[in-house]
């Protein structure tokens, strides 16, 4: 046998054993995975025990007659050849050989003198083709490919196609020349061509395909006369070009009647339009409105239908399942249908899927129960994005729930993924929470990671204060075994829960500390930042922080984590713990310094700057200090921060006075409460979509620990390098209250409307002179007219030029961050005379600034603001001089608006539209329409929104060119979440905005701000 | 769908379909990466994984792997039976299907899947309607045969 040709004869070789898929007795079999899985081991056994050479000649032999004939049609013999010498290679250099000499030979045949006919050609570029598939790069052939596509054989057309659609990149020069080829067949008016044309098209895509064939395939569409296979085709094409390029495929009355293909005949057309239909619903959802009614329609007769109805496409007695599962997704670009008739439809369709869930399964295959599931799970997909009717939610919920338990590993893992946003809908959490030990149990014997992955996602999505603490602890048992890949994952999830749930701050620390001591490696620089910014806003856990981490650095080997924040509290809060003679300011810093040696550079520095702090607690281990900071070591060490910290401390504890060195030296001040640092990482982590979003309290506003969230000490910031400067004691920050300059907040008192809302206070710029006279005495607000023209211009801006007349400029540059803000006022004198008696005021509050402004001079002015609560008048600004004699008022109003208190929040379409369904009270919106005042840019419009505050949402909104962000309103009692969305309305020149916030006063203001922008 | 991806235990790529424009060196990475991962995969394990922001649904057929990427809002169970219904298209087409028939006929296992699937949507879920799409396109390249002299046979070996 070995040598001989390959029999390459039209009967087929049926040896047994060679037909490793399904045979039909094997799709009938009731378990065809362990069958298959039998049969293969099997084969694996009769195998191994031969030597490696005699397998190896057998395999060749087995090869070289096993080729297989080729079944139907065609016979392209020297491909087959050739595919069989390569697969006989020995070895990678044999392969390649073989294939240069084939690329030889095919250059020469296409250069040769003698014209191919069409046979050669196609197989010649059907090699080239194979020899691509491999893995080589062929930088020839493309010309032949393009010249098939013109030959009047259909398998030489074909196969130019296929060469095309595989290896030609968009930006070929021989596009045009395809193009040709695509424009001829699919002007053919033969129905094989033209599907030949139209797969083209949708497996290349590009955009100079789209720019000439966009406009042609609707029309083949929706034509009358167009075979059902090719409207198929041209749906998909469609779809296709309508992903690539958009912009190229016009709407137009064709939409309308692609609509009505969901009523087609034909359950293949049908299937086709619906895919089609959802992705254009997606962007343009009111164009597309009609298609609700039609695939409802189609929906209920499907799920009605007796299984055989359908004929071949009813699978494994699963009625049409991928059609119902396309109805369901084209239904999820939509809110609940507004008729009520259609809606009750709605409602029964999935009310029968649910049912048939608990039906007996019709046959015991596999595929019956994935098709039956697949339309399940979409079903309950439709459910969750409604999110309104409570009772299909619940339903939902107990059917996950018994999938919890399946065997079916597939269904386990879904069960636990759809969970997670059932658990963030009002209706269901509760639900969702009686699986907890369920879930639990799940992440304790899943064999698959992945599963367990689901299932620490939904005890995160779960979880709220009745339970954080049995998942906290759950999640931390597990940490200890869990697997590399996610552990990091986890402790973010686990740091973020403790905080969020925290009503007793000792078991934050303690958590994180465990969390360090178990799995130190994965503790990102965020955890253990935050765990230091916590300790250091919340003086009552102070003291216990200090005791724990210096018994837990009393452990022979800790982690260095755990040597930075212990070096950072003890450098902190050792006094508190510093009367036990157990824990001496000596045993201390013995205990830190025994783990020195072993830390890394950037440890050893927090350390020194422990020390330096140490000098300052505790006097009596100075000197101790001083020795270990002028070792040489120290002194001369390597490294130039270390060097450099070593030399200025030493100093620093040697010249200053004992006032000098507490002052410098004092403890560290509150940080400001800002975003938490590790969310925002979790988020970049995961992404945005697969993110249960851990801020639903704030937004429900019901309870679930909001309270917690807004007290707790936020993170500092996303960059870590600054973060690290400022947590370092070298680089204090000083926060804006502890600052001795600055007035404290709300302590004024005053008739005008907003002063219970704002708490303004001015100050002078630290340590210059300009302002005088600090409390002056009281004011009267002047009642001259107020200047405000450009006041609206500060909306979505926080610098720039508010008022100007022949004298006087001012200019202004605020900065706003959570409910604080600051603004820096600037007042230039334009003439080249002084102005005497200068004085600037708030309304609220008196304050004096330099009587005198020289000719040309500048003099700047700090107002310090609080935003207490929502409101909606500005402060004033009055300002009186003299110049030459006259006396000159000015009344200008600071624009201190409602949306300069935004903090940008990022969320995914599932979840804003779930909040703005939560926010669907008619109170809490408000809307307006108005004329576009601007020409209408849509990079001019983001920069609006962004300069409003709020975060800008790309891809939520199905419409591509409707704007939607997102943020929170930062008062000191409270937080207000602001959905709001923005549909501009080009050939009308209009606008529609839209906002829902919790607050109807703040929606309604807010909506007054900007729509006035554009 | 994003991609599909067939390749044998032994991690030889045997046909891949690609719906979404892709830099080639890309492809590259990804089919290794995903490769790497499929094949360290246990049997009893999920079929359904995480990777880089798309979700993989793959399934094993004897010695071949089919591998779907999808979509984060796509339903994974059905794609799983797309595959399937691959699977079935190939084995009636063929015969009883096997990895050889894919590496010899790689052109007809991609033009079935060009019927069946289309820009990463199904195209039609109906057998009959597939095959009877290939078997026509088969009956027109049958029409075009003409007999080849042996020679000519010969030249091109």
């Amino acid at each position: 046998m070995c040598g001989a040709r390959p029999s390459l004869g039209r009967g087929r070789c049926t040896q047994r054993g060679r037909s490793l898929f399904l045979s039909p007795s094997h799709l009938g079999a009731p378990c065809r995975t362990q069958r298959l899985t039998s049969r293969l081991s099997e084969l694996r056994n009769k195998v191994t025990p031969r030597s490696r050479h005699a397998e190896e000649h057998a395999a060749h032999q087995r090869e070289r007659t096993n080729m297989p004939a080729v079944s139907k049609g065609d016979g392209m013999r020297g491909l087959a050849v050739f595919i069989s010498d390569i697969r006989n290679c020995k070895s990678k250099e044999a392969e390649v050989k073989r294939i240069n000499k084939e690329l030889a030979n095919i250059r020469s045949k296409f250069k040769g003198d003698k014209a191919l006919d069409g046979y050669s050609k196609k197989k010649y570029v059907c090699k080239l083709l194979f020899i691509f598939l491999l893995g080589h790069d062929i930088d020839f052939g493309h010309m032949e490919a393009v010249n098939l596509l013109s030959s009047n054989k259909y398998t030489e057309k074909q196969i130019g196609y296929l060469f095309i659609s595989v290896l030609v990149n968009s930006n070929s020069d021989l596009i045009r020349l395809i193009n040709n080829g695509i424009k001829n067949d699919l002007t053919s008016r033969n129905p094989t061509y033209m599907n030949l044309a139209l797969h083209c098209i949708a497996n290349v895509g590009s955009r100079e395909m789209a720019e000439a064939f966009a406009s042609q395939i609707p029309s083949i569409l929706v034509a009358g006369d167009t075979m059902d296979s090719v409207k198929q085709s041209a749906a998909l094409c469609l779809l296709r070009l309508n992903r690539t390029s958009p912009d190229l495929v016009p709407m137009g009355e064709w939409t309308a009647r692609v609509v009505h293909l969901l009523n087609d005949q034909h359950l293949g057309v049908v299937t086709a339009a619906a895919s089609l239909i959802t992705t254009l619903a997606q962007k343009s959802p009111e164009d597309f409105k009609t298609s609700i009614s039609l695939a409802v329609a189609r929906l209920s007769r499907i799920v009605t239908s007796a299984s055989i109805d359908l004929q071949d496409y009813t699978y494994y007695f699963v009625a049409a399942p991928w059609l119902s599962v396309k109805l369901l997704r084209l239904l999820q670009c939509y809110t609940p249908p507004e008729d009520a008739a259609l809606r009750s439809r709605l409602t029964e369709c999935l009310e029968t899927i649910l049912n048939k869930a608990q039906e007996p399964p019709k046959s015991k295959k596999v595929q019956h129960s994935n098709a039956k599931n697949a339309v399940l799970f979409e079903a309950i997909a439709l459910i969750i994005h409604h999110d309104s009717e409570p009772t299909l939610l619940v339903r939902a919920c107990n059917q996950l729930g018994q999938f919890l338990q399946h065997r079916e590993t597939n269904l386990r893992y879904l069960a636990l993924e759809s969970m997670c946003t059932l658990a963030s809908s009002e209706f269901s959490h509760e639900a969702v929470k009686t699986h907890i030990d369920t879930v639990i149990n799940a992440l304790k014997t899943e064999r698959d990671v992945s599963v367990r992955q689901r299932a620490v996602d939904l005890l995160y999505a779960m979880c709220d204060r009745s339970n954080s603490k049995q998942i906290v602890a759950e999640m931390l048992s597990y940490l200890e075994n869990a697997d590399y890949s996610i552990r990091e994952e986890i402790v973010l999830k686990v740091a973020i829960l403790a905080e969020k749930y925290a009503v007793d701050y000792t078991w934050y620390v303690d958590t994180i500390l465990n969390l360090i001591r178990m799995a130190g490696d994965h503790v990102s620089e965020e955890v253990w930042y935050r765990v230091i910014q916590i300790v250091i806003n919340r003086d009552e856990v102070q003291g216990y922080a200090a005791k724990t981490v210096f018994e837990a650095l009393q452990a022979p080997a800790c982690h260095e984590n755990l040597v930075k924040v212990g070096g950072y509290i003890l450098g902190e809060f050792g006094n508190l713990i510093a009367g036990d003679s157990r824990s001496s300011p000596l045993v201390q810093f013995d205990l830190l310094h025994s783990k020195f040696h072993l830390c890394s550079v950037p440890t050893r520095a927090l350390l020194l700057s422990a020390y330096i702090k140490f000098i300052n607690l505790f006097p009596e281990v100075k000197t101790t200090i001083q020795e270990v900071l002028r070792s040489d070591s120290q002194l001369r060490n390597a490294d130039v921060e270390l060097q450099q910290r070593a030399i200025e401390y030493l100093r620093l504890s040697c010249i200053a006075s004992t006032d000098i060195l507490a002052t410098v030296l004092e403890e560290m001040p509150p940080f400001p409460e800002r975003e938490s640092s590790i969310l925002a990482k979790l988020k970049k982590k995961k992404g945005p979509g697969i993110l249960p979003d851990i801020d639903d309290a704030r937004w429900n506003g019901n309870g679930n620990g909001s309270v917690e969230h807004s007290e707790s000490a936020e993170g500092l910031n996303k960059s870590s390098p600054s973060l690290m400067a400022d947590l370092l004691p070298t680089n204090r920050p000083r926060p804006a209250s502890s600052s001795p300059t600055m007035l404290s907040a709300g302590t004024m008192g005053s008739a005008h409307p907003f002063t219970d809302l704002l708490n303004l206070n001015s100050a002078p710029s630290a340590g210059a002179s300009l302002l005088v006279d600090v409390l002056s005495d009281g004011f009267s607000p002047a009642s001259l007219d107020v200047s405000d023209e450009n006041f609206s211009r500060f909306v979505c801006k926080n610098n720039g030029v508010i008022f100007e007349n022949q004298l006087l400029q001012i200019g202004l540059k605020s900065e706003y961050r959570q409910n604080l803000g600051r603004i820096y006022v600037f007042f230039g004198n334009k003439t080249s005379t002084q102005f005497l008696s200068f004085s600037s005021s708030l309304n609220i509050h008196a304050k004096a600034v330099d009587p005198t402004v020289e000719g040309g001079a500048q003099l700047q002015q700090i107002v310090n603001i609080e935003c207490v609560s929502d409101f909606t008048d500005a402060p004033v600004l009055d300002i009186q001089f003299r110049y030459g004699g006259a006396l000159q008022n000015i009344a200008v109003k600071l624009p201190v608006m409602l949306n300069k208190f935004f903090q940008p929040t990022e969320m995914t379409s599932q979840d804003f539209f779930q909040r703005w369904k939560q926010l669907g009270v008619p109170q809490q919106e408000v809307q307006t329409i108005f004329k576009a005042k601007h020409p209408m840019d849509t990079d001019v419009t983001n920069a609006k929104i962004l300069g409003f505050g709020v975060a800008l949402l790309d891809g939520v909104d199905p419409n591509p060119t409707n704007f939607v962000g997102s943020g929170v309103i930062h008062t000191k009692s409270t937080q207000v979440g602001c959905l709001l969305r923005l549909e501009p309305n080009g050939q009308a020149e209009m606008y529609r905005l839209t906002l829902r916030t919790s607050r109807e006063s703040v929606s309604q203001r807010l909506c007054d701000l900007l729509s006035d922008q554009f | 769908m994003r991609f599909m991806l067939l390749f044998s235990r032994q991690g030889k790529l045997r046909l891949q379909k690609w719906y979404t424009a892709t830099a080639e060196r890309d492809k590259k990475k990804m089919v290794r990466e995903l490769m790497q991962i499929v094949l360290a995969r246990k049997p009893k394990m999920c079929s359904f994984l995480e990777w880089r922001d798309l979700k993989i649904v793959y399934k094993r057929y004897a010695s071949l792997y089919f591998c779907c990427a999808i979509e984060e809002q796509d339903n994974e169970l059905i794609t799983l039976e797309v595959i399937h219904r691959f699977v079935e298209l190939l084995d009636k087409y063929f015969g009883s299907v096997c990895e050889l028939d894919i590496i010899f006929n790689f052109e007809k296992a991609y033009f079935i899947l060009d019927e069946f699937l289309m820009g990463g949507e199904i195209q039609d879920t109906s057998k009959k309607s597939v095959l009877k799409a290939i078997e026509q396109a088969d009956l027109l390249q049958e029409e075009d045969e003409s007999p080849r002299s042996v020679l000519e046979e010969m030249g091109l070996a």
